[in-house]
């Protein structure tokens, strides 16, 4: 844990308000159960990462390492008759929902036993049990399909909230502004979660966004919005539960930008050429979600050094089991080409 | 003296009722003031005055149907004016839709509008299905009232269907085929939207995931473009993509195809855009009682179903049948004529033409039989590939492009399957090639006729 107590070191006690301070069991419990979501989420991602490399996963893959604490932070907020639905950066949504990561894995592989039968892939993964409406490819058209689903949440008056996640690219689609529109005029339980990792591919925010403090998004509607350290899971706890709470009444929808960073590239085939390595490097040392939550748990006497590493060591022993899965399983039957086309 | 003539108050208005007049014989009228109500079968307008004078003779008494447009219904005598004058004409004058502050129109539902039948009698057995049991009664309905019926049997059968789109709540649907559902259902299933069509397609699919099932109305099919990838990437290919777990039952329906002067980006037939996707049904009846049965069939059906209705077609009457539950299965075409000299093959208004042309046909000795092809996803190639066995030769007629049309697919699945049964090469009547123009000749050229009809058919017989 050196890593993490001189990212502690680093940083103003200012940014650690809880430092030091007693938490009850409750609380120390979820504190855990983040610090292990994230790490799960972690060691998955870079497992993928691996498997891509020797060619055994294929085609787009999106990794979510640097933004865990955002879906983390949500997933606590959340009862389980609620739906998540978010685009295409999606392994860390499924696992946060509950999802087998050996399911998750062999879908990436494109396997039988994956969430899909391995016809959907990376970016096409659902799971009614969990309520997770995917895992869409295309840019900002999960806007309009979360707000369909608060929507229908409404009508069935069911007590369910839809959190929508979608990344700041997507925040500039007409699609978007439409759903907000019909979401504040119909009261819908909806939380937009906008991520935003500064960049859309390669785009800058800077550079294609004309205000980027995109939790003003609403606004025209009359939607409540908030900017959240999307690095720090515990704000993103807080910030979401005030959201969910906030629509669960019947108040309407509620925007949350969580300022987030991505590590890798856009996708696995992204050079990062539009960026330095140096600020990359500069918010892994300085900010990483996992580690400065790692030595905030260890300062405050939630867990100890050793107990992190424990739950390494048990992750990497669940994400190795997972990545034997998605190799060892059978590719889909060539029968499977013609199923699921129609009902 | 002034005649004022019997407005058209839409492109494809030919007729409509004078409901009632607002003024007498010997009224003074100043422009503005509203001379009567019209109603047409799509809504009741007001018709104001655009001239001052006096009435001096009301030619058409209120209640009248069937007046058409351009009938002199009054006449005005203008100040100054010879009592003598002859009467010169004038046009329309300004409409207005009546204000919703008015309240809204007392809707009869449930009893068919009251409908001239279409200049020629429709042939009875033709307009209906074989799928109607003997000894069924039948009443004689609007395709449009057909479908605001299965729309009302549907919702009465299922509280988790809804209808949303533009205008279908309190303006009643811009061609009224929603009429009277507001009333009835409220507007928690009943729902106006903003002209965001991307926006409500993609939450219509996001409800019909939530455990609902939604009917989007796009106001035409045109204005579907704007949503078509909801329709495609998110409607059609989900299923697929989750590996089976998820499923879209969900129905987009509305006017597709050109209605009438309305130039090219309002007049478009995208038939073969929809039957190009897989994950898809694609209906388009002709007759009532198809359009009936079919969507309520569209409704129940655990897919996405894309129901092309078309505007023209919504005002015509044919029997439908007298039934609690009719349904019909999705998936099937009809010979709705037979003969042995060639098959012509339609969907939705072309079926009226095909009709049209077989009687031209009859009279010089060709007995051609006819398709109604229904549904355009999945085609029922059984039911052609029949009937083009029996007469060795095929015509298509439709009114979309010519490039990657469904008549050529008909085309290219009548040579896979059916080629050593071919006297002639298949024919294809379409629209012409060429975004719809607006001058009103050449839209009719751009548009298949009786006689491209007939002179295909004639073609592939050699004559």
């Amino acid at each position: 844990m050196a890593r993490a107590e001189a990212t502690a070191a680093a940083n103003p006690e200012a940014e650690f308000p809880a430092s030091g301070r007693a938490v009850d069991s409750a609380t120390a419990e979820r504190q855990k159960k983040f610090y292990h979501d994230m790490l799960l989420i972690r060691r998955f991602e870079e497992k993928a990462g691996q498997l891509y490399g020797m060619g055994l996963i294929g085609g787009f893959c999106h990794l979510y390492i640097g933004q865990e604490a955002v879906v983390v932070g949500m997933q606590a907020t959340l009862e389980p008759k609620d739906q998540v639905i978010t685009t295409y950066r999606d392994h860390g949504h499924m696992l946060a929902a509950g999802m087998d990561p050996s399911g998750v894995m062999a879908e990436l592989t494109g396997r039988s036993s994956g969430y899909s039968k391995g016809k959907g892939g990376s970016m096409h993964m659902f799971s009614r049990e969990k309520n997770f409406f995917g895992g869409h490819g295309i840019v900002g058209a999960n806007v309009p399909i979360g707000t369909g689903l608060a929507f229908a949440n409404r009508y069935l008056r069911n007590g369910a909230v839809c959190i929508t996640y979608f990344g700041d690219g997507a925040a500039n689609q007409g699609q978007v502004f439409e759903s907000f529109n019909m979401a504040a005029l119909w009261k819908l339980p909806v939380v937009y979660v906008i991520e935003n990792n500064q960049y859309a591919m390669g785009t800058a925010i800077r550079r294609s966004t004309a205000e980027v403090e995109l939790f003003k998004r609403g606004s025209a509607d009359d939607i409540p919005g908030e900017p959240v350290d999307g690095m720090d899971v515990e704000k993103v706890y807080e910030a979401g539960r005030k959201a969910v709470q906030w629509t669960r009444e019947g108040k309407g929808p509620y925007v949350l930008e969580m300022k987030t960073y991505r590590y890798r590239g856009h996708s696995m085939s992204d050079p990062a050429k539009y960026r330095t390595r140096e600020e990359v490097q500069q918010m892994r040392e300085k900010h990483d979600p996992i580690d400065t939550f790692g030595a905030r748990l260890v300062r405050n006497g939630v867990m100890r050094d050793d107990e992190l590493k424990a739950v390494d060591r048990e992750i990497r022993q669940t994400i190795n089991h997972a990545a034997e899965f998605a190799t060892d399983s059978p590719e889909p039957s060539p029968d499977e080409l013609y199923t699921d086309v129609l009902k | 003296m002034t005649q004022i003539l019997m407005p058209a108050l839409s492109p494809t208005m030919e007729e409509g009722k004078l409901a009632k007049w607002n003024v007498k014989e010997g009224d003074t009228v100043k422009p503005g003031d509203v001379l009567a109500e019209i109603e047409t079968d799509k809504a009741t307008m007001e018709f104001e005055a655009v001239d001052a004078g006096r009435v001096a003779k009301i030619l058409v008494p209120e209640g009248s149907e069937g007046v058409k447009v351009n009938t002199p219904i009054a006449e005005l005598r203008q100040e100054g004016e010879e009592s003598d004058a002859p009467p010169a004409r004038v046009p329309a004058t300004e409409t207005k839709s009546i204000k919703q502050g008015a309240g809204p129109r007392p809707v009869e539902m449930h009893k068919p509008v009251p409908v001239r039948t279409p200049e020629k009698a429709v042939d009875r057995a033709a307009a209906l299905p074989e799928e109607i049991p003997s000894g069924a009664e039948f009443v004689t309905m609007t395709v449009r009232d057909a479908l605001r019926d299965a729309l009302a049997e549907e919702m009465r059968r299922d509280d988790t269907v809804f209808l949303m789109g533009e205008e279908v709540a309190q303006y009643q649907g811009a061609y009224k085929v929603s009429q009277g559902l507001l009333e009835e259902f409220g507007d928690r299933r009943v729902i106006d939207t903003p002209i965001t069509e991307q926006g409500f397609a993609g939450l219509g699919v996001g409800a019909a995931f939530g455990g609902l099932r939604p009917i989007i109305e796009f106001m035409t099919f045109n204005f579907a473009m704007q949503a078509i990838d909801q329709l495609v990437n998110s409607a059609a290919k989900t299923l697929y993509m989750s590996g089976g777990q998820m499923g879209c039952p969900i129905v987009f329906r509305g006017p597709n195809g050109p209605a009438a002067r309305v130039a090219a980006q309002h007049s478009q037939d995208y038939s073969s855009w929809y039957a190009h996707v897989p994950g898809l049904k694609v209906v388009s009846p002709y007759f009532a009682a198809d359009a009936k049965g079919l969507l309520k069939a569209a409704v129940r059906d655990p897919n996405p179903v894309i129901f092309l209705e078309n505007e023209i077609v919504y005002g015509r009457s044919f029997p439908v049948p007298k039934l609690d539950d009719f349904v019909l299965p999705i998936g099937k075409a009809r010979v709705i004529r037979e003969g042995s000299g060639v098959t012509l093959v339609a969907h939705s208004i072309s079926v009226g033409l095909i009709m049209d042309a077989a009687e031209e046909l009859a009279k010089e000795g060709i007995e051609a039989e006819l398709i109604d092809l229904r549904t355009l996803r999945p085609l029922d190639a059984e039911t052609v590939i029949r009937s083009v066995k029996k007469t060795n030769r095929v015509v298509t007629v439709e009114q979309g492009w010519p490039v990657c049309s469904i008549g050529s697919e008909i085309a290219a699945l009548v040579a896979d399957e059916a080629f050593d049964y071919l006297d002639a090469p298949p024919s294809r009547v379409t629209g012409k090639d060429v975004p719809m123009p607006y001058a009103a000749n050449l839209e009719k050229l751009a548009l298949p006729s009786i006689a491209d009809v007939v002179s295909a058919a004639k073609r592939v017989c050699y004559r």
